[in-house]
């Protein structure tokens, strides 16, 4: 864009703070606000204030949907398939629809529409019933006849693979071009029960292998994970004459709104999605979901509003999961280092799902100039996968930083300096000597090398994850006549603090304190949010905040300058006080300018505008930024080589997200990462009994989570990035906290007893095995 | 016999079968909603349920205490911790008809008015929640592990928190934020 009526030339900082800032010019459009200066040189932004709902939280005020109560309401519950495969012939729903208290029934499952006569996994909806209290609810489930025609299952990965293994999908109902939350290549083929492969190219791998001195080669598999959302799936649906209101638990307030109005037909202008307290997502709450349709349809019927909130059961069978994977890299590599080829083949299982890819990271993290990837879904009668934290890279980066870790090994050059030479971002640069200084790493010693039974290991990892925007995001602020302060937008904090992100950009451009800032959010009747997926909330959100409070700034700013004889342009706003800028002495109350206002409102409302250095891509209302997000993980552990226990002690993760708006709340988020990731290396595994098709650890207690006694020391060191992209420079962490902890501790690991596990999760029993004590099981699917 | 330990006796000699045998409680009611009186912190609450309710659900239900939330229903995720006569309990794992005269104490009388329990202003403070929906399960366990240890270890608190289901990853926090309000009572 040229510099015209339509835009200004403005510089920024540039650059990583700890190493030193420089300067970059950027066109901003005329409409957005001047530079922000560094967190240093900044009242509010970049200071860990507490969160604005912290208190709500801890007093047991905040109202999760599972707590909305409405007048009259009913309570919905899903009966499911106990088959994994069957044709439904009959349902009989006599007896149920008699049943006392009951209010509407539902048939999911139509025994006479063959698209959707067939349930492909234990635990898909049959049929659902809406009743006065939710004990009769349940009464009336179990009055439900089903007539099942049992059909052949396959529940195994490896197995469905077979050519004549049981068909989960026939042509018409297999899914493709959506995976894991993305959009994915449409028309790929469909043999057996396997979609793909969905193919990826660059240079000529196989001349690359030919021109490599050594080349790495590993098989790597990974197991389901579950999200495990605290708060579970809930949804209370109000259908009313005269529009839709519906509390969702929901990742994207603004999306569900959408996928509302399509699916019953209705004006957006009918539908309002409103969600306060939010227990957690993770990837599972993207969507309205068939539960959430059902309760809709419910309250359509009984002309009352309907909740339904999924039991723990429901939770791990039917709300979404982590696909498991299998994949096998190659990797070509010169004597120096540098690398020649990347091969990567894969096959992942979504259940009856698709997106059991494996990422992006084989191909983007390290420089190389040929790759070539095949990556296929394999269909099994299990419930579908969905986005987790970070879809795709998670598995994707135990294999590659694994692979890259035994090249180095074979190379006899450091883990550290191999990255050096091949990976071409210098904040990971940055990021691996802090961590290295953090960590120890000039301790790490030969594989193995411990003389006693608890051998101790060092293990490092990266991640690499899209810096991404929603275009489709905007926010309004208000000022009243009394100085009271608004900021809207239907974007919703499911834990991530946005809420308070929001108050401090606000508060800072207004020279207010962020708790003078009255944060409303969650709801579709303010301007539309961005969703909390894909790390691209805060990246989303918080320009068109700044935005906004930066016009209603101007408006007040011209009040302020008659009554004190100035320029508004004279003007600036601190410790509640609106100044003139060469005479701090003259100037007026935040609240007596206010006070001056014409009505008693004003308001600004602003969209995400594109990133001052344009994007890399756009891709309908998302848009993926210049940069990308890194982030590297160092783990420490101690393995008893007699029980196979793996204890993670310490891990130090240096992450970036651009400019960081609150350093604890970001701190928190990357702890949770960590967690996260540690619990898919050592615990968690969804198991599925190969006789019934069922999940036979479906609960809390037997699908193990890394609880407070697993956890371990975490170091989290935040970067200040800046790169003049937009209104507050600042970018998501969610993921990017999750990718690399897996991989470093498996490095750790070899680093401890110098053999490799190429399995999740590391439990004692895999880790005997490798050692050659036990038998190897292999993992199911 | 360490003090957590001693407070998981407690809390099963509270909720154990011996005890509910020994009120006689359990031949006299059902299957209907019978009345009860149900004393929640520091009010005497009558309401009608049927003897199938848990604790949890009558809290949260016809008492309309909601803060006290429900993860798991089967005593595997702690949310739904409650203090009873000071023991951390599970509440979705006693039936309402079983409490008897026994004092409850929900997330909602933890604070004194508006004046917040020392954990409750630490958890601000050091951001130990992150979604909540765990937090008010985990304030309890912590201020009841105040009251018999006053003065805990780091280990103390792990152990104490090591029956809740974080998913945010909060026990970093939790930890540095329940030793903090363990010092600052002490001043």
């Amino acid at each position: 864009m040229a510099a015209d009526d339509t835009a200004r030339t403005e510089i920024f900082p540039s650059g990583i703070a700890s190493v030193g800032l420089g300067e970059v010019e950027r066109q901003v459009p005329v409409d957005e606000p001047p530079p922000l200066p560094p967190n240093a040189a900044l009242a509010v932004i970049g200071k860990s204030v507490p969160r604005h709902n912290g208190r709500a939280k801890v007093t047991g005020a905040t109202r999760f949907t599972v707590d909305v109560d409405r007048p009259g309401m009913l309570h919905g519950r899903i009966l499911r398939a106990r088959l994994p495969h069957a044709r439904i012939r009959d349902i009989d729903v006599s007896a149920a629809t008699r049943h006392q208290g009951v209010r509407a029934v539902l048939l999911v499952a139509q025994p006479d529409d063959p698209a959707a006569a067939f349930v492909r996994y234990v635990g898909a909806p049959v049929a659902a019933v809406a009743a006065d209290t939710t004990a009769a609810a349940e009464e009336a489930l179990r009055l439900i006849r089903v007539d099942y025609q049992p059909l052949p299952f396959v529940a195994d990965m490896d197995r469905a693979r077979e050519p004549a293994a049981p068909r989960v999908h026939d042509a018409a109902s297999a899914p493709e071009g959506f995976a894991s939350g993305f959009p994915a290549p449409r028309g790929l083929p469909l043999n057996g029960n396997v979609r793909g492969p969905a193919t990826d190219r660059r240079g000529d791998a196989a001349q690359g292998f030919a021109q490599a001195d050594l080349v790495v080669e590993g098989e790597y598999r990974t197991q389901v994970q579950t999200h495990c959302c605290l708060e579970p799936h809930a949804i209370v649906a109000d259908w009313r004459a005269d529009g839709l209101t519906v509390h969702m638990s929901t990742q994207f307030t603004a999306g569900v709104r959408h996928e509302l109005a399509e699916t019953f037909g209705l004006p957006l202008n009918r539908v309002r999605v409103i969600v306060d307290g939010m227990g957690g997502g993770f990837g599972s709450k993207s969507t309205l979901g068939n539960y959430g349709r059902i309760a809709v349809a419910l309250s359509r019927q009984a002309q009352a509003p309907v909740r339904i909130m999924l039991d723990r059961q429901e939770e791990q069978m039917d709300s979404g999961n982590r696909p498991g994977t299998w994949q096998r890299l190659r990797i070509g590599a010169r004597r120096d280092g540098s690398l020649t080829a990347i091969s990567l083949a894969s096959y992942g299982t979504a259940g009856v799902a698709l997106g059991a890819s494996v990422g992006n990271v084989a191909a983007a993290l390290y420089t190389c100039p040929n790759f070539e990837a095949a990556q296929h879904d394999v269909f099994i009668h299990a419930g579908p996968g969905c986005a987790m934290r970070a879809p795709g890279n998670v598995p994707g980066a135990f294999g590659l930083e694994q692979t890259i870790d035994e090249l180095a090994e074979r190379l006899a050059i450091d883990p550290l300096a191999l990255r050096d030479r091949i990976d071409p971002s210098p904040v990971r640069r940055e990021e691996r000597r802090i961590g290295a200084d953090r960590i120890g790493w000039q301790r790490r010693h030969l594989p193995g090398a411990d003389p006693g039974p608890v051998k101790r290991g060092l293990g490092v990892a990266q991640s690499l994850w899209g810096a991404n925007v929603q275009i489709n995001s905007a926010c309004e602020v208000r000022v009243m006549r009394d100085g009271s302060v608004e900021v809207l937008s239907s974007v919703q904090d499911i834990g991530t603090g946005i809420g308070t992100a929001l108050a401090q950009v606000v508060a800072e451009v207004l020279g207010l304190r962020p708790d003078e800032i009255t944060v409303r959010i969650g709801d579709t009747e303010f301007p539309a949010g961005p969703p909390s997926y894909g790390s691209r909330t805060t990246a989303s959100i918080t320009p068109p905040a700044r935005a906004a409070a930066w016009r209603v700034q101007q408006m007040l700013f011209r009040e302020a300058a008659l009554a004190l004889n100035v320029a508004p342009g004279d003007l600036i706003a601190r410790d509640g006080r609106i100044l003139v800028r060469d005479e701090p002495g003259r100037g007026l109350d935040f609240g007596e300018a206010a006070a001056r206002l014409r009505t008693d409102r004003i308001s600004a409302v602003a969209a995400r505008s594109d990133d001052y250095g344009g994007f890399r891509r756009r891709m309908g209302d998302a848009a993926l930024a210049q940069q990308d997000l890194g982030g590297v993980q160092f783990a420490e552990v101690a393995v008893d080589t007699e029980t196979g226990v793996v204890r993670v002690e310490r891990v130090v993760a240096v992450q970036d997200c651009g400019r960081p708006i609150n350093p604890l709340q970001t701190e928190s988020q990357v702890q949770g990462g960590v967690l996260m990731g540690l619990s898919y290396a050592l615990f968690e595994e969804r198991i599925l009994d190969q006789h019934t098709g069922r999940m036979v650890n479906p609960n809390l207690e037997q699908y193990k989570l890394a609880g407070p006694r697993e956890t371990p020391a975490i170091d989290v060191v935040l970067l200040e990035n800046y790169q003049g992209q937009s209104a507050t420079d600042a970018y998501g962490i969610a993921e990017p906290s999750n990718i690399a902890t897996a991989p470093a501790i498996a490095n750790a690991v070899y680093n401890a007893i110098g053999v490799r596990v190429r399995t999740l999760p590391m439990t004692p029993a895999a880790i005997l095995a490798a050692l050659g004590r036990i038998p190897a099981r292999r993992a199911p699917s | 016999m360490t003090t957590v330990e001693t407070a998981m006796i407690d809390a099963w000699s509270l909720v154990g079968p011996a005890k509910a045998a020994e009120d006689g409680r359990l031949a006299a009611v059902g299957p209907d909603a019978v009345p009860l009186a149900l004393t929640v912190n520091g009010v005497s609450r009558a309401l009608q349920v049927e003897p199938r309710t848990t604790l949890a659900e009558a809290l949260r239900g016809s008492l309309g205490l909601t803060g006290t939330k429900i993860g798991c229903d089967r005593g595997a995720c702690s949310a739904c911790t409650v203090l009873i006569d000071g023991a951390a309990v599970c509440s979705c794992m006693i039936l309402a008809v079983d409490v008897g005269a026994r004092r409850v104490t929900t997330i909602e009388g933890l604070a004194s008015g508006s004046e917040l329990h020392p954990v409750q202003a630490s958890f601000i403070a050091h951001d130990a929640l992150q979604c909540g929906y765990c937090t008010p399960g985990m304030v309890m366990s912590c201020a009841a592990l105040l009251e018999r240890t006053p003065d805990p270890t780091a280990e103390d608190v792990q152990v104490a928190i090591s029956g809740h289901v974080c998913r945010c990853g909060t026990y970093p926090h939790v930890v540095a934020a329940t030793l903090a309000a363990a010092k600052a009572r002490k001043v």
